[in-house]
């Protein structure tokens, strides 16, 4: 993974000594709330229900062990001995306190850590495929260029302004598990026809009040001309996006308002002119870049080894942690693994110290000493040896983070909802919480197959929900929380919107209405094989409705 | 409201000049677009040089080859927030390649002066004194750059390929 | 019976406060009422004037019908998360 030189470690340490003269300021009165709110966005510090909130970046998802335990120090010095893993591969923690917070960033930037530009109307945090590196049939690992473009946006001095919040997002595989085309910028390493690796650019798409699928601007360019195209679609972005009114201020508004044909046409023209020019990456530069996300040293195995065999056949629960969590390495011999953080009733995606503790030995142990946060808030560890694979799930079960639910029912992406935050309407996790209840016997998610259910608690959609095959967007009516159900979203590379199924369900209401959801596929599905998915696309709402409504 | 150029507080030569205020003939002054399109024939004859104001959301190729007559070029920003004369800006320096002076005005604060000027902006009008006065440690608080803006900086990618490059012999 | 009190996050700690009599305390049983609309400006007025001296960051005005919060919102907010309650003031007050 990526390491610091004198040069990153610089900038980071500048930036906390900059921002602790900032908090000086502010705490004596020097600039006023209005001032500071921006320049503390900058550095990822929100103002809660509760409490400051602090979301700390975590570059693509990518954590070494060292950064994990110091992330599990700062939970304990600084914040209330927990912290939780976002939509965006970040972590947030919930409790720290402003004048503690120039000192928390300083342990931060010790271990190569920071909170820059995970808020505010700047480029924020560049996610990636949570395999990357490690997934059978990438083209190009795409760390490499979520790396590049980190850096590239790093205090970019014309576009720390934006009409708003500006996401990038970017994979390597087919199969897409960064969600690219639900990004401001989605990004696909490709080739061509003659076998030159470039990438195909997708802009516009995103959640939120009016959740768009990106459409691509670009279908293939060629790698060198990466950062100069960025500037040009940020550049026609800056000047052109709206800045009258926070909901129409997305670049994906911009592109509908446009069309994909003008807005194109203007970025293309702008591009003429950045071509080839100081942008422009130097090879030398990317092929350093590219030399920290080498393979580590694999030992040469063979796949399937006698030992996982036989600990399946011995042991069901193994057996069925081994069929959710885990994944196939490119590595003859290794093995992608999940650890779930959503173990049943638990809230999903947080983590306590002692569980970032056990999670990075665990690393050090059996994967290199590397951790990768996903954006359906679990962990990965991406190369286990095959034959390590029931030790290491011995290790995860002691510590409660071997539940087998990774992709199916009880894997459920709530964001943290009105108990925590002053954006929301109504509460996810406790909603999240029941469902989980619900399906926890895991004979039975597994056999329900893979779904995700996404819950947001208000429109922001930092749940995802609208891309959730089951989405629950939480809204207040008449003081009390209701759940608008939608069905048939994707994540992937068939990225899709969910569709409003009907009226809204009380919070009592709403984990039954998931159930009867669920127990409506199960009695429709043409097979086992069939996914929920895919039964919704084949039947339409009309079943799930009836079964919804019928009473009411 | 002080001026800031060269880094430090300095006496303005230049006078704003609003829409349908009377100009003074021998006095440097800036102009609207709208002014300068419509009094283009005699403010061109002056003798005392000239400077224009754009909008935030005016493109800089407007003025067409009008920019080099002027002096200044002032730039808007008429809430901190808005970023658009950042690329206002770099576009003045780095695609037309205007050397006169590029200015800011509005809300001009301490804490986006280091963004301003790699973008090539080069004085200042800001609206805190105090701001103005920490104008040179402001700057001065970050010394690295992470890419190339319309200042004469050198970005990482350029400082440590040299380094690279120089133990190549 | 509905009156106001003022509410804010202390700045330095963020921290849930409510404007009492005397200063800002963390009870919002102890916060001081309006009862009418010159009482709620006066109150208005007081947290602006905190705000201004840095004690607090956005103070507003809320509801309260018999001690308790109109809004939910703000239940939430005086006691803590409603899936953590060994977490914000409703751990303080548990026996």
């Amino acid at each position: 993974m990526y390491r610091y030189d004198e040069f990153d470690h610089t900038v980071v340490r500048e930036r906390v000594v900059q921002f602790r003269e900032q908090v000086g300021r502010r705490l004596a009165g020097e600039i006023t709330e209005d001032e500071f709110k921006p320049l503390r966005l900058m550095n990822g510090l929100y103002l809660q229900l509760h409490a400051y909130m602090l979301r700390v970046a975590i570059p693509y998802g990518t954590l070494s062990s060292r950064q994990m335990r110091t992330l599990a120090h700062i939970a304990r010095a600084y914040d209330k001995g927990y912290g939780h893993f976002t939509t965006r591969q970040n972590i947030q923690y919930n409790w720290p306190k402003l004048v503690d917070v120039p000192d928390l960033l300083d342990e931060l930037a010790k271990v190569e850590m920071h909170a820059l530009q995970t808020s505010g109307n700047c480029i924020r945090n560049v996610t990636a495929d949570p395999y990357a590196g490690v997934a059978a049939g990438e083209v190009e690992d795409p760390r490499i260029y979520a790396e590049i473009i980190r850096q590239w946006s790093t205090l970019h001095p014309e576009f720390t302004f934006l009409p708003r919040k500006f996401k990038i997002a970017l994979t390597g595989t087919d199969t897409d598990r960064a969600a690219v085309k639900l990004h401001d910028i989605g990004i696909a390493i490709i080739r061509d026809e003659n076998g030159a690796i470039g990438f195909r650019i997708d802009v516009g798409g995103g959640q939120g009040r009016t959740p768009i699928i990106a459409q691509t601007i670009r279908d293939f360019l060629p790698k060198q001309d990466l950062l100069p195209y960025l500037e040009a679609i940020l550049r026609v972005y800056n000047m052109l996006g709206r800045r009258d009114n926070i909901y129409k201020a997305r670049i994906k508004i911009l592109v509908q308002s446009e069309g994909l044909e003008r807005f194109t046409e203007l970025v293309e023209e702008e591009f003429t002119h950045l071509k080839g020019g100081a942008v422009e990456l130097p090879q030398a530069e990317l092929d350093r870049i590219r030399a920290y996300f080498a393979a580590p040293r694999y030992e040469t195995l063979d796949n399937g080894s006698k030992e996982l065999e036989s600990a399946r056949q011995a042991d069901e629960e193994f057996a069925a942690w081994v069929k959710t969590n885990v994944d196939t390495h490119k590595q003859p011999g290794y093995a992608i693994v999940n650890i779930s953080l959503k173990p049943v009733g638990g809230i999903p995606g947080d983590a306590s110290a002692e569980e970032m503790e056990a999670v990075a030995d665990l690393a050090d142990r059996y994967s290199f000493g590397e951790i990768r946060v996903t954006h359906e808030q679990n962990l990965t560890l991406p190369s286990v040896q095959q034959s390590e694979l029931f030790s290491l799930w011995l290790g995860l079960k002691i510590h409660g983070l071997a539940t087998a639910n990774i992709g199916h029912a009880g894997d459920i992406i709530a964001c943290p909802g009105l108990d925590y935050c002053n954006l929301a309407n109504a509460r996810s996790i406790p909603v999240a919480q029941a469902i989980s209840r619900k399906f926890e016997n895991i004979r039975r998610q597994h056999d329900i197959g893979r779904l995700t259910i996404n819950i947001s608690g208000c429109i922001n959609a930092c749940g995802h929900h609208h891309v959730g095959n089951i989405g629950l967007l939480g809204v207040e009516k008449n003081g009390e929380e209701f759940y608008q159900i939608t069905l048939g979203g994707r994540a992937d590379e068939n990225a899709e919107i969910g569709r409003i199924v009907g009226p809204a369900f009380s919070y009592d209401d709403v984990p039954g209405a998931v159930e009867t959801v669920v127990e409506t596929y199960l009695q429709q599905r043409e097979d086992n094989d069939e996914s929920f998915v895919d039964a919704y696309a084949r039947l339409g709402a009309t079943p799930f409705k009836e079964a919804l409504y019928a009473t009411r | 409201m002080p001026l800031v150029k060269n880094g430090e507080i300095t006496p303005d030569p230049w006078t704003h000049i609003a829409d349908g205020e009377d100009a003074p003939l021998d006095a440097p002054i800036i102009v609207s677009t709208d002014r300068w399109n419509a009094e283009r024939a005699s403010l061109v004859h002056r003798n005392a040089p000239i400077g224009i104001r754009l909008r935030n959301d005016q493109l800089p190729d407007e003025l067409g080859e009008d920019l080099y007559r002027f002096g200044v070029v002032a730039i808007e920003f008429p809430a901190f927030k808005d970023g658009r004369a950042y690329t206002q800006a770099r576009l003045l320096r780095e695609r037309y390649r205007f050397t006169g002076e590029v200015r800011a005005f509005g809300d001009v604060l301490r804490d986006q002066l280091l963004f301003m000027q790699r973008c090539g902006i080069d004085a200042f009008e800001i609206r805190k004194l105090a701001d103005a006065e920490a104008f040179r440690s402001t700057i001065g608080e970050i010394s690295v750059f992470f890419q190339p803006a319309a200042d004469d900086r050198r970005p990482v990618t350029a400082l440590r390929n040299r380094a690279v490059a120089s133990w190549a012999y | 019976m509905t009156y106001k009190i003022l509410t804010a996050n202390r700045l330095d700690d963020g921290l849930v406060v409510y404007l009492g009599g005397a200063g800002w305390t963390a009870n919002i049983d102890a916060a001081q009422q309006a009862h009418d609309d010159n009482a709620a400006a006066a109150l208005d007025y007081r947290g602006k004037q905190a705000a201004m001296r840095n004690e607090v960051a956005d103070p507003y005005l809320i509801d309260l019908d018999d001690e308790q919060p109109v809004r939910w919102r703000e239940t939430i907010r005086a006691n803590g998360p409603t899936v953590r309650a060994d977490l914000g003031y409703q751990a303080d007050k548990r026996i």
